[in-house]
């Protein structure tokens, strides 16, 4: 199912949570909402399955409004962060809450039950109580309650959050897995975004309410719409180099470190920008136009991570070099066409 | 040398004899305040219930003997309280309970005017029993009664609460849920508060209506203390008896038809000076209370294990 967001916009008394909020999710996609606690991905997950009314704007469901429908109404399966599996039934009983209030005959009931429990693996748990579930075996429950009904979407709140390091890998494959055999349109929202990355077919980035950007996983990283996606995606953290643009020249802020980038001409003079690098944007070279100091040197294993310094500008860097670099030596580097970036300082828009 | 070792260890000794003991020295009027007012108190029943021929001025007996329980448990009056007592015990209960998961889901959801409701359902809890039972009795009123007035309205004709033996029975159950209330309501209310409201969201978006959501999801989450409410009630429904004095001037029914084994304990000992009747028969109501509950606990248990 096609999923259509026109204009959402979510107030609480004077905070705005979720601000005109648009985006379209395609048939079948797995979509990640990402973004910092405290975005408003939660809210916006909680006005698509209808928790929460839309303070204004409007929610297509293919060509149906449902902007005014009830939870009930919009056949959609949501797993909760906790999951929220009703203790007091078994895994069985839970499993068949959602067909028993469509009042499907109790044999269909059970077959449908069974079927989805050995697609997400839970077959042989059926007569216990969440209680004496692990907290994976309990996340599978709670996909099998929230398909079983065959939702049009599907949502998924944090569902890894609550689940250790090792498990969290584990699930979200299996998430991924479930979510190709049925086919149905899923929409994933988490901080993590390694876990975005590695699970969406698109990605939504949010912060303070605002849609950032909505694109596949690998533009969001090699084409950051602004300063704040270029900041969110990546481990380390992109390389953020304050300095103004003189003649087709960065120039650090003391004046001292100075490169010529050809990606740079056409900035008007004087304008502060940040030019951003990723770490593994920097190539050893002897004609390079970036000449810098090397403060601290980090073996990682197979590649080395250096800590550079142009003017009073420190940054992060892996290196691949058979010499091997020393503390105080002076490099010159040159910038690869990929993971380098120019935002302006102020407003975070994207330059270059 | 040594000797300051020795010392040290019988300071040790003694310092540590003494942290054994303090606890104990804390928790001592406590103690002693149980062992006087409830210990000995017990203890003394279940004596004079077996002392014949007890005399509470000279503290004397003929002999020991079953004879006590032989004139309880052969005295027609008590086992018609023995049977109102149940009667009253099996209709209090399940009304009461019934009513106040009800009252106290309702008082869960965000009403308005609950500030109101709550001062309403929890004046009963603060005044005393026999004022209001006198307040009650002018309105089970035949005539005058607000109760027969408002009834009227529904082409009910005037009801003898008070002077028909038939309406004893119901009038006191009426009289008996109003005044257990709010203590049920409040017991049950924290355990609605206790359960997580995301699993009333869960529900909803697996499309349960109110109505499924609490016979599904609310009551049984709430099965402890609706199973709690219904020990507390029955055992204090089995000690009926302030309800009853003030409504019928003191006598147990119009035609002291309505006796109740409380009544019927002070009955023996305050009218009659039967001290040993009365022990006795408060020993009969003790085994009364104990195997209800634990019959009640017993089911209890069942009902968690399925």
């Amino acid at each position: 199912m096609r999923v259509v967001l026109d204009h959402i916009t979510k107030r609480f008394a004077d905070v705005t949570a979720v601000s005109e909020f648009s985006a379209t999710l395609e048939d079948g996609e797995l979509v990640s909402l990402l973004g910092p606690s405290g975005c408003g991905k939660s809210t916006l997950l909680n006005m698509l399955s209808g928790i929460l009314p839309v303070s204004g704007g409007k929610i297509f469901f293919d060509d149906q409004d449902v902007t005014a429908l009830p939870p009930e109404k919009r056949g959609i399966g949501l797993v909760f962060q906790n999951y929220a599996l009703y203790p007091h039934m078994t895994v069985m009983s839970n499993i068949c809450f959602p067909l028993e209030t469509q009042r499907v005959p109790k044999e269909e009931r059970i077959e449908r039950a069974n079927e989805i429990a050995k697609l997400v693996h839970v077959d042989m748990l059926m007569n216990r109580k969440p209680s004496e579930l692990s907290g994976g075996q309990q996340q599978r429950v709670a996909i099998a309650r929230a398909l079983v009904k065959n939702p049009r979407l599907l949502l998924l709140d944090e569902p890894l959050s609550n689940l250790d390091a090792r498990l969290r890998l584990e699930m979200r494959e299996e998430i991924r897995r479930i979510q190709q055999r049925t086919g149905v349109t899923t929409i994933f929202v988490t901080h993590d975004q390694e876990e975005a990355l590695s699970i969406s077919d698109r990605i939504v980035l949010m912060r303070l309410g605002v849609l950032q950007q909505n694109d596949l996983p690998q533009n969001l990283y090699n084409e950051p719409a602004n300063q704040f996606v270029a900041d969110f995606l990546g481990n380390p953290p992109i390389n953020n180099l304050p300095g103004t643009i003189e003649d087709g020249a960065f120039v650090t802020e003391d004046g001292k470190g100075r490169c010529v980038l050809p990606m740079l001409s056409g900035i008007e003079n004087g304008r502060k920008v940040n030019l951003s690098i990723r770490a593994e944007s920097f190539v050893l070279d002897g004609n390079g136009p970036m000449t810098c100091e090397v403060t601290r040197v980090y073996q990682m294993g197979k590649e080395e991570m250096a800590y550079l310094k142009l003017g009073n500008c420190d940054f992060r860097a892996y290196i691949d070099s058979d010499e091997g670099l020393k503390q105080g030596d002076t490099v010159h580097i040159s910038l690869k066409k990929r993971g380098v970036f120019v935002f302006d300082r102020e407003t975070g828009e994207r330059i270059r | 040398m040594k000797k300051q070792k020795q010392s040290a260890d019988r300071e040790l000794g003694e310092r540590s004899l003494f942290s054994k003991i303090e606890p104990y020295l804390y928790l001592l009027p406590f103690f002693i305040g149980i062992a006087v007012f409830t210990l000995y108190p017990v203890i003394n029943v279940v004596l004079i219930s077996f002392k014949e021929g007890y005399s509470h001025l000279s503290r004397g007996f003929d002999q020991w003997g079953v004879s006590n329980y032989q004139v309880v448990l052969s005295d027609p009056k008590f086992s018609q309280a023995i049977g109102n007592t149940l009667k009253y015990v099996l209709l209090v209960v399940p009304i009461s309970t019934c009513i106040s998961v009800v009252v106290a889901y309702l008082l869960n959801q965000k009403l308005r005017f609950s500030a109101l409701f709550q001062t309403a359902y929890f004046l009963p809890m603060v005044t005393s029993v026999t004022a209001v039972g006198l307040a009650w009795k002018l309105m089970f009123n035949k005539n005058f009664g607000i109760i027969n007035y408002i009834l009227s309205f529904f082409g009910v004709d005037k009801i003898p609460w008070l002077e028909n033996a038939a309406w004893s029975i119901p009038t006191l159950v009426v009289f008996g849920v109003w005044n257990i209330l709010p203590f049920t309501i409040i017991l049950l209310l924290s355990g609605l508060q206790n359960i997580d409201p995301q699993y009333y969201t869960a529900a909803r978006v697996d499309g349960a209506r109110s109505l499924r959501i609490f016979f599904r999801i609310t009551v049984p989450l709430l099965a402890p203390t609706i199973f709690l409410v219904c020990i507390t009630n029955t055992i204090s429904s089995f000690k009926v008896f302030s309800e009853l004095y003030p409504l019928f001037n003191g006598k147990p029914g119009p035609f002291n038809n309505l006796y109740t084994v409380v009544y019927y304990i002070r009955y023996a000992m305050m009218e009659n000076r039967k001290y040993g009747i009365a022990a006795a028969a408060a020993l009969v109501l003790f085994l009364f209370i104990f195997v209800f509950t634990m019959v009640q606990l017993a089911f209890q248990k069942k009902m968690s294990k399925r």
